[in-house]
């Protein structure tokens, strides 16, 4: 047994096969992977490096756990929060995350109560650090406050989160789509949405999805 | 409400009869009008769309519409095995492909936990091959800024210099752009004979025509004319809005990530950051064009390493469960796996066989968790946020694109300014649309 390969947990199976996809989901020819999942976990103290600083520094209720991994420190914070936590990370001297790169999207369909996570991925240049913070919202109720007021620059990176992920930034000055069409259903990155097998119109026309065409056989 | 009730009387031109048009308008005391450039336009720099609103010559009102290339690139590589991503990533911004991978590469070996086990001789390579890309980009920028603006000499000299690049990323990739070089565990394939000649002969020759380039540009009265003063973005504009690259510097912070967080062993290098204070097109351009005289100073000193100290290293990780299995050589029919190695597993050893088949079909798997590695691109920081659920597959992998943030910029430069200016402001920003939509 290679050091590389990761541990096998011991919690049941979460699910087989491709991505909540089916028929022709799989494009590759090679299907049934088993996927396991990771327990969520917090990290004990220290965090080590400069971790500790800037978690005792925010000592903020909102950050509800604290995940340090390869290197790379996230606070996990609840939504009602986010924007507090966002200011405080931004403004405090000792912290001073002025800028943000962005927001990313992530869908964790498993995760029951918390599968739709919207990830900020915060850099001071003053202190020369990063911190990922990360804000969860159950599918039944897929609202986030938005940060636009704090950043700025999440004013398109929260419409593309909405756009792929459906995610509703509450507060964004302008939600609507920025990659797929205005009047596109459904968000493509999440897992229950498939690769492939949605039919396209063009001016008017309709062609049908690849499984749906006529076979040449 | 009707539109007309909201909006006052609007006009349409959609090919009806121009003289009952200009009749009609010419009776009416508005002169506000909404114009769209794009997403067919020479000089928005691929498929982008402004809506712009003019009051004269005056702009009062920019917005900028993306979309039209969208791919879904990053839905894409959740379907592939995460080698494979790499043929995705790289097709993401065409004009600086090699940092796609980069950064996509170095999130998935921190995910691995290889990040110290990479090869020095790869390290170095991928830097080569970075600041080649890096000039190659710049010269895209500048020349096509030139062109934009009316003057067609820098951008003859700017694609005859990058192609002097396109050739020697071919002789070393095999491609000229959309390589996918750089690989998870090391890069693809050693430098082939000769690579360093070619080089050596890029390093003689390129600083004369970077010279020139100045020579053409730098005092040109047209030039700075339509550059100097014009879209200005300070500090403050840059840090609210996401702003970083030539942008950044521009406004006279030396923020550059392979100073600040080094990757890939650049604290091992010797290179200064190119800044600027003026905050307009003319600063930017000259951060570009200093930033190419800095990437010829690595790039001679990444050769000297591969040809000294890291010579006949490997390129590629010697762990067997992540490094391709095959030595590329070069065939009759093209780049592909060494004839040695066929003679190995086909005829000496079963289980040889199997790994091979194993590893290229399924991959390999990659522990659970997520990681962000940004670099410095030639455009600013670009990142990719690599997500793991422990499969041989990306989880989810998305791209913090520096084109796509600094767009965000265009309204911040150009309302308030004349319509011609737009176009130098767009063309500082310098956004390669592959990137933008993905």
């Amino acid at each position: 047994m290679s050091d590389n390969l990761p541990e096998v947990p011991e919690q049941p199976i979460a699910r087989t096969g491709m991505f909540g996809t089916s028929g022709t989901g799989d494009t590759s020819g090679y299907g049934g992977l088993v996927v396991r999942r990771p327990a969520p976990v917090s990290s004990p103290r220290p965090y080590g490096s400069y971790f500790d600083e800037i978690v005792d520094g925010l000592d903020h209720e909102g950050v509800e756990r604290v995940v340090v991994d390869r290197g790379e420190l996230t606070l996990h914070v609840a939504r009602e929060h986010l924007v507090e936590v966002m200011q405080k990370l931004r403004d405090d001297p000792a912290l001073r995350f002025e800028l943000s790169l962005g927001v990313s999207g992530v869908h964790y369909p498993h995760e029951t109560g918390s599968e739709l996570r919207a990830v900020y991925h915060l850099c001071s240049i003053t202190h020369n650090r990063r911190v990922r913070v990360e804000c969860a919202t159950p599918d039944t109720d897929r609202h986030i406050p938005s940060t636009v007021s704090v950043y700025p620059t999440h004013n398109w990176h929260e419409r593309e989160t909405y756009d792929f992920f459906g995610i509703v930034f509450d507060g964004h000055p302008g939600l609507t789509r920025i990659e797929m069409p205005d009047d596109w259903e459904g968000h493509p990155q999440r897992k229950d949405y498939p690769l492939g097998g949605i039919p396209v119109e063009y001016r008017g026309a309709e062609i049908p999805a690849p499984d749906q065409r006529r076979s040449y056989a | 409400m009707t539109q007309e009730a909201t909006e006052g009387k609007v006009y349409d031109v959609a090919g009806q009869d121009w003289d009952k048009l200009t009749e009609a308008v010419a009776e009416s005391s508005e002169e506000r009008l909404v114009i769209n450039m794009g997403p067919q336009h020479p000089s928005t720099h691929g498929v982008l769309r402004l809506v712009l609103t003019l009051d004269g010559e005056t702009v009062t009102e920019a917005r900028t519409v993306i979309g039209y290339l969208h791919t879904g690139i990053e839905k894409n590589l959740e379907y592939r095995t995460w080698t494979q991503g790499v043929t995705f990533v790289t097709r993401m911004d065409y004009l600086s492909p090699i940092f796609n991978e980069a950064t996509y590469c170095l999130g998935v070996e921190r995910l691995l936990g290889i990040e110290d086990r990479i090869p020095d001789r790869a390290q170095a390579i991928r830097v080569l091959t970075m600041e080649l890309t890096r000039i190659s980009s710049h010269l895209m920028a500048i020349c096509t800024y030139g062109m934009e603006l009316g003057a067609t000499t820098p951008f003859l000299y700017g694609l005859r210099e990058r192609e002097m690049v396109l050739d020697i990323m071919e002789y070393i990739t095999g491609l000229r752009m959309n390589m996918a070089y750089i690989r998870p565990g090391g890069v693809s394939v050693d430098l082939p004979a000769g690579a360093v000649d070619k080089i050596g002969e890029l390093l003689k020759v390129m600083p004369e025509r970077i010279k020139d380039m100045r020579k053409i540009l730098d005092a040109n009265p047209v030039y700075t004319r339509r550059t100097k003063d014009i879209a200005y973005l300070d500090l403050t504009g840059c840090m609210a809005l996401g702003i970083t690259g030539p942008v950044l510097k521009a406004a006279g912070l030396p923020w550059d990530l392979r100073k600040s967080q080094p990757y890939c062993g650049y604290e091992t290098y010797d290179f200064e950051i190119a800044t600027q204070t003026s905050c307009d097109v003319y600063g930017r351009y000259q951060v570009r064009v200093s930033e190419m005289e800095e990437s010829l100073k690595l790039i001679e000193q990444a050769l000297d390493r591969l040809t000294g100290p890291l010579k006949n290293q490997p390129v590629m990780i010697e762990d067997k469960k992540i490094g391709w299995p095959a030595q590329l050589a070069l065939g009759p029919d093209g780049l592909g796996n060494s004839p040695a190695h066929i003679a190995h597993i086909m005829s000496s050893s079963m289980e040889a066989l199997i790994h091979h088949f194993k590893l290229v079909t399924e991959g390999f798997r990659v522990p659970a968790g997520q990681a962000y590695v940004p670099v410095e691109s030639p455009r600013g920081e670009l990142g990719a946020h690599v997500v793991s659920d422990g499969g041989t597959r990306p989880f989810r992998v998305h791209f913090r694109d520096p084109s796509f943030t600094n767009l965000q910029a265009v309204p911040a430069m150009c309302e308030g300014g004349y319509i011609a200016d737009v176009i130098s402001a767009v063309a500082s920003l310098d956004p390669v649309m592959g990137g933008v939509d993905r």
